[in-house]
């Protein structure tokens, strides 16, 4: 696939952007893309440099794409971006994409723990049990405090060069959570 | 501006300024307004009846959110929506043994200023005052337990203790809320929890939140450290009257921002061991003022005294400060502790549509600041002027 920009190098960066409710497509060679600025995220609009590429070049990499909408309820992916709600129960699941990235950033977890109505039928236990294929990755606190015991217990031990290993990768881990 | 889809702007708008007033008695059912005044002589059990660590903590609130399946979230629902939830919810909410006696009523049978006074009581949201077709509340007499049908979510359940007792205030919600799924097919999902039109609410749809009486952080001015510091650690820090009001009467609610991903007893026990340190922080700063400053505290409480004692009018904002310092002098032995309960019932009886109720007629901001005064002095006629002996021995000059 050839750049949009200059026709001739291959296209080795793809950019889509939601203009407009519509979504665009670019394909860049390295050079083009370093000369538009898009390796530089905060200053780079997609709408922006379309306006510089021509019409009929435009036309031709949009893609119109059927919004999505609830078919219990009649809701959209627009009326929740504009109100930060969902229409009905069913939304979540007509929704689903992109729904854990925002519960994640939320709720700081994407699983339900506590109360269910008793009158729900309960889940087949493998479904309930974190399956292999997404394995929990302990939180850094938790690896912290990890280190941290094995850090004494080599102490108590007297291995001095696991304690000092430990102490190093404690402090890295430190400083990780720090930044973040 | 008069167009015909203003109309409920405007009613919103007259509802916030105070000036649409349908008195009681020219309310269309009579049945009800009986019902509404009863309610009303029953002050809440919350401002009578003293719980644990009830100096520094007044009261101690839970509240669930629970949707149906098959029905469109309040906001998004047609009226015709809204009413079918609430003609199955309603009759469901009404045979709780708890709901015994209880206050049922739709919103567009209440007037702007009764749905005020439940506002000001904390019995409903100022978003649920706001609504009108297919939109009601169910309260006990004991205004300990109520319930809005198609806030925001189709149930919005809520306990209200004195004191600091999440706990319990959970353990009865949790009770209703199992008698009333054996009815109603609620909307839950394994993953996501009890499905509700926020987001925010997933998983328990818990909000667990005490009200606690803060001056000493506030004097010593370490109130916005500690606000951002319970931000930091999931919790949210609001004013009197919930989202986005002013903190008045150095009162501050806080409560819990994530409810998917921990339990509803985690949640509270997290909440309990900060308000705990709260509570120990604000005692610590209210020592040290002590030690550090006494005649600047004996000014705060002895000027409190001497305006809600003599003051022909007063505002809202005034007043809510000054009985703040009384209480603060009831904590710290310089008032008589017989004066707490006044202050609890004072702190609501003195809001606007508390007194315009009392009054029965419409008042304009200035009576209701020459109202508010008297009720203020009747209310507090017993109370003597603050005794500093205490402190005076051990008094430095500060100043």
């Amino acid at each position: 696939m050839n750049c949009d920009v200059c026709q001739s190098e291959d296209a080795t960066i793809f950019f889509s952007q939601v203009v407009e409710g519509k979504l665009q497509k670019v394909n860049l060679c390295k050079p083009c893309a370093d000369e538009k600025g898009v390796t530089d995220p905060t200053g780079f609009a997609l709408a922006d440099m379309l306006e510089g590429m021509g019409e009929e070049q435009v036309t031709e990499t949009v893609i119109d794409t059927e919004e999505l909408i609830c078919p219990g309820c009649g809701f959209t992916q627009t009326d929740f971006k504009k109100t930060g709600r969902f229409g009905c129960a069913d939304c979540y699941h007509v929704f689903d994409e992109g729904l854990e990235g925002l519960l994640e950033a939320m709720h700081k977890h994407t699983q339900h723990v506590g109360k269910v109505p008793a009158t729900f039928p309960d889940l087949p236990p493998a479904e309930i049990a974190p399956g292999p294929t997404e394995p929990m990755e302990p939180s850094p606190l938790d690896r912290l405090s990890e280190l941290k015991n094995a850090l004494s217990k080599s102490v108590e031990d007297e291995d001095y060069e696991e304690a000092a290993r430990l102490r190093d990768e404690i402090s890295q881990l430190e400083s990780q959570v720090g930044d973040s | 501006m008069k167009s015909p889809s203003s109309n409920l702007k405007w009613e919103i708008l007259e509802f916030y300024t105070g000036m649409a007033l349908r008195v009681l008695a020219t309310t269309t059912n009579t049945d009800v307004s009986m019902r509404f005044s009863t309610l009303l002589k029953n002050p809440a059990e919350w401002m009578q009846v003293p719980g644990p660590e009830s100096d520094i903590v007044i009261t101690s609130r839970v509240r669930l959110a629970r949707n149906l399946v098959g029905h469109p979230f309040p906001g998004w629902a047609r009226k015709e929506d809204r009413i079918a939830v609430m003609e199955e919810v309603r009759p469901a909410l009404e045979e709780l043994s708890e709901m015994k006696d209880s206050f049922s009523e739709e919103m567009t049978k209440l007037s702007a200023i009764e749905k005020q006074v439940l506002v000001e009581r904390h019995l409903i949201s100022r978003e649920h005052a706001a609504k009108s077709s297919g939109c009601g509340t169910v309260m006990n007499r004991k205004q300990t337990i109520s319930v809005m049908v198609n806030e925001e979510d189709h149930l919005r359940m809520q306990a209200i203790r004195p004191g600091l007792q999440l706990l319990s205030a959970y353990g009865s919600l949790d009770h209703i809320d199992s008698t009333l799924e054996a009815d109603l097919p609620y909307a839950f999902d394994h993953q996501y929890g009890y499905l509700t039109a926020c987001p925010t609410n997933l998983g328990t749809g818990m909000r667990a939140s005490a009200m606690l009486h803060l001056p000493g952080l506030v004097l010593s001015e370490q109130i916005n450290q500690t606000i951002q510091g319970a931000n930091k650690i999931g919790l949210a820090v609001r004013g009197l009257y919930g989202e986005g009001t002013e903190a008045l009467a150095n009162l501050f609610q806080i409560s819990n921002q994530n409810t998917l991903g921990t339990d509803e007893k985690e949640i509270i026990a997290h909440l309990d061991k900060v308000i705990s340190q709260l509570i120990e922080n604000e005692k610590n700063a209210r020592i040290k003022i002590l030690e550090d400053r006494p005649t600047m505290m004996q000014d705060q409480i002895g000027r409190a005294y001497a305006v809600l004692k003599y003051a022909h009018i007063i505002s809202s904002k005034e007043a809510l400060n000054h009985l703040s310092m009384i209480r603060l002098g009831c904590d710290l032995g310089f008032v008589s502790e017989e004066e707490r309960e006044a202050i609890n019932v004072l702190l609501t009886e003195i809001q606007p549509a508390h007194l315009q109720i009392s009054a029965k007629r419409k008042l304009t901001p200035e009576e209701r600041d020459i109202l508010r005064a008297e009720i203020i002095r009747n209310r507090l006629n017993r109370l003597t002027p603050p005794d500093f002996s205490t402190i005076l021995d051990e008094r430095d000059d500060d100043e």
